[in-house]
């Protein structure tokens, strides 16, 4: 099986030739992988060296002419560094793009911090009007980055990960899916969580939502599952812990609930080691989910 | 007074001082609008091809004002060539107005990005210019104008760094020089383009032939700068 972040090539490239609307930009990184596309189509593969604002500029500029740009570097460099360019160049000019990052939280753990961005997702919720995809799987991933690159002049972040569940399951772009149904607590997974939560809740009488577009955020789903499975909410993101828990509270606003929201540590782990360790460290593997989720669920 | 009637009459370059005139709150960009006055005239009047009524058209020249503090003589330029109605110029920076201290592309006819922040033109010109390329669209030209000191923004530098040896051929910044850079490159404004490989002009930025001549110089090949330079800002 390829990666989240191979697929991502093949598929654009795929796009480029199908397409003439699509462009890429790169900064460097991933451009390799499109060497061959670019060869195709000079003008609509561009890579503007180590230049993360310019690559967001650039990509606003695109979008002003008609073009459906389609950005891509490591989280950190896409979203973090070139923020306002993010907020300002595709926002406030009301132009669109597609961001597909790749590195996510800590795919590469022996790299740093400085490769991490666990505060993504949260910082993008600063924003107005993104659609945020997180696939839990590279044919996820595929059907994902098509709903975002079709998706008119929408301004759409993929967020790619090497962290991935064993199966595939069918995503839409846009709802929630119920994975278990069960009547004690909702337990929602964000993509490469699911075979954790899964592994963590085996015997617990939960219902388990899975997310891969977590903004919008379908709060429809969220509601409906509490009806049966009542008001308590773990939410388990492979971000930043409680990036979502204000959209999950805002979901039920009108009823007495209570959201634990696990992730990924606000604190710098300074360690570096494997994505297992770090995964562990955050209390995101399967047994320390297990603890988590059953002393909140526990009445 | 309606659109009609206002485009139906032309104004001149004598016009602005009174158009600018019924703009009022933004007295500390004063400086910062008044220096870039001659520059926009002689583009709009004399050598971008767009007008109002071109606004969608993929064929038009893109004017991209990255300083867009100060933006009252852009207001007024475009008042006198009908993208924007006169009489919206009195509510400059009012609720109701959609002109605003700094402009908007979205509330502004003519405007073809919303700027204010520093450093985000000439990057976002590198992609227009790019996306024309891409859809075979020769003709149009890309005309970003920013402030010398706003040339300080790396942004900047990553733009001027990348336009030169991909070829942007129709990629032109102008640089209105009011001397307001804390720490100045030696050697001038033009020197830093040139060394990325642009062709570079410096000329007088209040006098409109050599504005105009140095605005359609031919660069084969390469992106084109034109630094203006006007008296220095006042403190």
């Amino acid at each position: 099986m390829d990666t989240m972040r191979e697929r991502f090539t093949t598929v654009v490239s795929r796009l480029l030739d199908e397409d003439p609307r699509v462009a890429v930009v790169l900064a460097e990184i991933g451009a390799d992988g499109f060497s061959g596309a670019a060869r195709r189509h000079p003008d609509r593969v561009v890579n503007v060296g180590i230049r993360e604002q310019l690559l967001v500029g650039a990509g606003a500029g695109l979008a002003l002419t008609g073009l459906r740009p389609v950005l891509h570097t490591f989280a950190s460099f896409l979203v973090e560094r070139p923020f306002e360019q993010v907020k300002l160049d595709l926002g406030h000019q009301d132009a669109g793009a597609v961001l597909v990052s790749a590195a996510a939280s800590f795919d590469w753990p022996a790299g740093g911090y400085t490769h991490m961005a666990p505060g993504d997702v949260a910082l993008l919720d600063t924003l107005d009007g993104w659609t945020v995809q997180v696939p839990g799987h590279p044919d996820e991933a595929e059907t994902l980055l098509r709903h975002a690159v079709a998706a008119g002049d929408d301004k759409v972040y993929v967020r790619l990960s090497l962290q991935a569940n064993r199966d595939a399951l069918p995503v839409d772009g846009e709802r929630f899916r119920t994975v278990r149904e069960g009547g004690s607590g909702v337990v929602l997974a964000v993509g490469p969580m699911l075979d954790h939560v899964l592994a963590a809740t085996e015997g617990l009488d939960v219902t388990i939502l899975y997310a891969t577009t977590v903004r919008p955020f379908d709060a429809a789903a969220l509601r409906r599952a509490t009806r049966t499975a009542g008001t308590d909410v773990v939410l388990v993101e492979p971000y930043l812990a409680g990036t979502s828990t204000a959209a999950a509270n805002d979901a039920l606003a009108d009823v007495p609930h209570r959201v634990l929201g696990l992730g990924v540590g606000r604190r710098e782990l300074r360690r570096y080691g494997t994505i297992e360790e770090h995964v562990a460290a955050h209390g995101l593997d399967a047994r320390s989910l297990r603890e988590r989720i059953g002393a909140f669920l526990t009445p | 007074m309606t659109i009609t009637e206002e485009r139906g009459r032309t104004y001149a370059y004598e016009d602005l001082p009174r158009l600018m005139g019924l703009m009022t709150g933004d007295e500390k960009h004063g400086p910062a609008a008044t220096s870039t006055l001659d520059v926009l005239w002689v583009l709009y009047d004399r050598v971008l091809r767009v007008r109002p009524e071109q606004s969608d058209d993929p064929a038009r020249d893109r004017f991209l004002l990255s300083k867009g503090h100060g933006p009252m003589a852009y207001y007024a330029v475009l008042a006198a060539k009908g993208f924007v109605p006169v009489d919206w110029l009195p509510g400059f920076g009012s609720y109701d107005s959609p002109l605003g201290h700094h402009p908007d592309r979205v509330l502004v006819p003519g405007a073809e990005i919303g700027s204010g922040s520093l450093g985000h033109g000439l990057p976002i010109g590198v992609g227009t210019a790019l996306g024309l390329r891409a859809q075979g669209l020769d003709d149009p030209r890309v005309w970003v104008l920013i402030g010398d000191a706003e040339l300080d923004e790396g942004s900047n530098h990553e733009a001027i760094a990348f336009a030169g040896p991909a070829g942007l051929e129709r990629l032109h910044t102008v640089v209105v020089d009011n001397s307001s850079a804390s720490h100045a490159r030696p050697g001038g404004i033009a020197a830093r383009f040139e060394a990325a490989g642009w062709s570079a002009v410096t000329v007088d930025g209040r006098d409109h032939e050599a504005l105009y001549a140095a605005f359609t110089a031919p660069h084969p090949g390469r992106p084109h700068v034109v630094v203006a330079q006007v008296e220095p800002k006042s403190f």
